[in-house]
């Protein structure tokens, strides 16, 4: 097998065709012989090399610390497959550990299983996976197995990736959705609305005087940090992705059945990305966010949390938003800048932006 | 957004709300006309700012809300058809014919696309010589001027495969139509900053003298749009009725003058049915006999459509200002976002999903502030 520090290396591809003559995917790729072997050992392999992934068995072997695991898996879409900050790559790595991070534990090993449509540039595939090797190898979790499959033209999107993931959960730790509190104080570890006006603004063709990019980043690091410091006071995290963070408070606010106050004031959000949202009639706590955590926490380790987040890279502008209350129970509401309440409703189906 | 901030300042719109409070005296009814006042009064609570007796009657401003329902049902019609690209706003996709919408069109092979500029329809259609490409023309004065433009370029380009379904609608001749209405009760209006931004205000005059009614040209900030209740309520206070515009930083007595050309030159005054509401005289624009051509109704013909509205939604009533959306029985009961009888419940600037979305929540405090008119909203 060639090694060359990851990169894709199809100089030794002998049958039954060079890559010179398949610069893209063919159907040929997924179906289970030479060529997608060779998919396996000149791109896979090398970029995600590890014992267990080496093995090519049927399943990945893999040894856990004692107690209980968490397990998540996600399947990734995004179009553009590459954008301001990130790929769909990054995404799908990043998409996993978040999911197990906020759950209290802290991941181990990922599947990744691509289903690519016959004609993606295989150098786009390439940049994909380095990315996934960098997000894993960042994130400090290892890619152990993973599947192939190749669909017609028309009949995918160019790539799609599905990753599943195991993690270990902290003793003592126990976080969820149902846990929030009445005395909670939520805080939320950066400017919220980055990564969905950045799909946007590639997506739509806007055009915007600064670009936006991606928060893409996996939390794990960040997330660790805080259970480190104060462990069981904190009774709820969620990486508020897709419906931002509108959604995810107000599913917690229904899972705890308690209700839920913020202060509009202190939501972080970048000045290009209200910027943006005006624009368009958007409103940033429905824009979609992959690398940021909401977190509830007990009041008095409140101040300890956001000097914990502050000191991360990826919680510099972090914030405390707001609390959870007893009044008016699986409730999101807000206090305007003009002193007035109103309330923040779940989103259905996707943000559209106005006629004017 | 320097330029926005200013006018969210909370400080300032205590201050505002403090002397409208003072100079309050009896109870008044002020309509906003336009549907992106009211998701701004609704979103920042400026309904629980004011007086109680000041009362906020939601107009029929919101461009999505008013398009008729047969306009709607003839746009799914040709969006269904292939060979189409049917091109929208993306606040239309949701809005409720009277079997499906849009988007399950879209989701049943339709290609639908949201654009965010008529030109780029036009574009699409450069791009597609194979294809037709409709652009449903949805709006009020605001967004007609780029509509004519699309339709200007289209011609200049020899497109054959470019048209609109239009459904422009005017703001002045809905005023008078709610003025003219039996069981009118409103006393003040904030006229659409936007729309005045393209056609000045010289149409509103003869409205305050006929009607003996203020006028306040009004933009969507938090602070715009205190400042016009503000002086609204001075002048009814005052007995007095006249233009004012409190939207001077974009607004001239005159109006965009070549846009108004270009609108003068690609459409022509007609009547318009309106959602709820009925035809208005005289209220919506059609292209005119030069750009014929480009009328996608005319083109494509569309005829037989079953158009049935809900027996059960009152959204006409509220975009006449006759009842609040609480007071319609279905509000928040068979009508919810989710699933919407009406347009009023559809779009994001629709008075029925503003008053659903935000309104829900009122405490005890606030709705002895925001009056008995509100109180089915909170109970809703």
């Amino acid at each position: 097998m060639a090694d060359n520090g990851g990169a894709p290396d199809f100089s030794s591809w002998s049958c039954p065709l060079p890559l010179a003559d398949y610069p893209t995917i063919v159907m040929g790729h997924g179906g289970g012989g030479k060529l997608g072997n060779e998919l396996v050992e000149h791109l896979f392999l090398p970029a995600f090399r590890n014992a267990a992934l080496e093995n090519l068995g049927d399943a990945a072997i893999l040894e856990l610390a004692p107690g209980r695991i968490a397990m998540s898996t996600d399947s990734f879409v995004v179009q553009p497959i590459f954008f301001p900050g990130g790929s769909i790559g990054e995404l799908a790595v990043n998409g996993t550990v978040n999911d197990l991070a906020v759950s209290g534990a802290d991941p181990k090993f990922l599947s990744a299983s691509f289903i690519l449509e016959e004609g993606f540039p295989l150098a786009q595939l390439a940049a994909v996976v380095r990315a996934m090797a960098d997000a894993a190898a960042t994130a400090g979790v290892r890619i152990v197995t993973g599947d192939t499959k190749v669909v017609e033209r028309g009949h995918g999107d160019g790539c799609y990736i599905n990753t599943a993931g195991v993690g270990v959960l902290r003793p003592g730790i126990e976080v969820g959705p149902h846990r929030a509190q009445v005395g909670d104080v939520i805080l939320v570890s950066g400017t919220i609305g980055d990564h969905g006006m950045a799909i946007m603004s590639v997506r739509e063709g806007l055009e915007f005087e600064s670009q936006i990019r991606s928060d893409c980043a996996a939390l794990n690091g960040l997330i660790a940090d805080v259970l480190d410091a104060v462990g069981k006071d904190v009774h709820a995290m969620r990486d508020p992705t897709r419906g931002g963070l509108s959604s995810t408070l107000n599913e917690i606010a229904s899972s705890s059945n308690v209700g839920i106050e913020i202060d509009e004031t202190n939501l972080p959000v970048r000045t290009e990305v209200q910027s943006a949202c005006e624009l368009l009639g958007l409103d940033p706590v429905y824009v979609a966010n992959e690398g940021k955590v909401v977190l509830f926490v007990a009041a008095q380790a409140a101040d300890r949390v956001l000097a914990v987040l502050r000191a991360h890279p990826l919680g510099r502008d972090a914030a405390m938003i707001g609390q959870v209350t007893a009044q008016h129970p699986r409730m999101l509401v807000a206090r305007t800048s003009m002193g007035a309440n109103r309330v923040i409703a779940p989103q259905i189906g996707e943000q559209l932006p106005r006629i004017c | 957004m320097k330029y926005l901030t200013e006018f969210r300042n909370g400080e300032v719109a205590q201050r505002i709300a403090r002397e409208i409070h003072q100079v309050a005296t009896r109870p008044w009814k002020i309509m906003e006309v336009c549907g992106g006042q009211t998701h701004s009064i609704i979103r920042n609570g400026i309904d629980q700012m004011i007086p109680a007796g000041i009362e906020m009657i939601h107009g029929p401003g919101c461009p999505v809300c008013v398009t008729p329902l047969n306009l709607i049902d003839k746009a799914l019609a040709i969006a269904s058809q292939p060979g189409v690209i049917f091109c929208s706003f993306g606040d239309m996709l949701r809005v409720p014919g009277t079997d499906r919408d849009l988007f399950q069109v879209k989701g049943n092979g339709g290609d639908v696309r949201v654009v965010y500029s008529p030109l780029d329809a036009v574009e699409l259609a450069v791009r597609n010589p194979d294809k037709q490409v409709v652009f449903f023309g949805v709006g009020f004065e605001t967004t007609a001027p780029a509509n004519a433009m699309s339709v200007h370029l289209a011609k200049r380009r020899g497109l054959k495969n470019f048209s609109v379904l239009v459904s422009h609608v005017l703001v002045p001749p809905a005023i008078e139509a709610i003025m003219s209405s039996p069981g009118n009760k409103v006393q003040a209006f904030l006229a659409a900053g936007h729309v005045c931004s393209v056609m000045g205000y010289w149409e509103y005059p003869p409205i305050t003298e006929k009607y003996r009614i203020p006028i306040v040209v009004t933009g969507f900030e938090p602070l715009d749009l205190l400042d016009g209740i503000r002086r609204a309520v001075i002048q009814l206070e005052k007995g007095e009725y006249r233009v004012e515009n409190a939207y001077e930083r974009i607004v001239s007595f005159a109006g965009n003058l070549p846009a108004q050309q270009l609108l003068s030159e690609v459409f022509e005054v007609a009547d318009r049915a309106w959602r709820g509401i009925g035809v208005i005289p005289k209220s919506g624009w059609r292209l005119s006999a030069p750009y014929r051509e480009f009328d996608a109704e005319e083109r494509f013909q569309i005829s037989g459509i079953h158009t049935e509205e809900s027996p059960l939604c009152k959204s006409g009533d509220v975009l006449r200002g006759a009842i609040k959306p609480a007071e319609c029985p279905a509000f928040g009961k068979e009508c919810t976002p989710r699933h919407p009888l009406g347009a009023t419940m559809v779009s994001s600037e629709g008075a029925c999903a503003a008053y659903f979305n935000y309104g829900r929540f009122l405490s005890a405090e606030d709705l002895a502030h925001a009056g008995a008119a509100l109180t089915g909203v909170a109970n809703g």
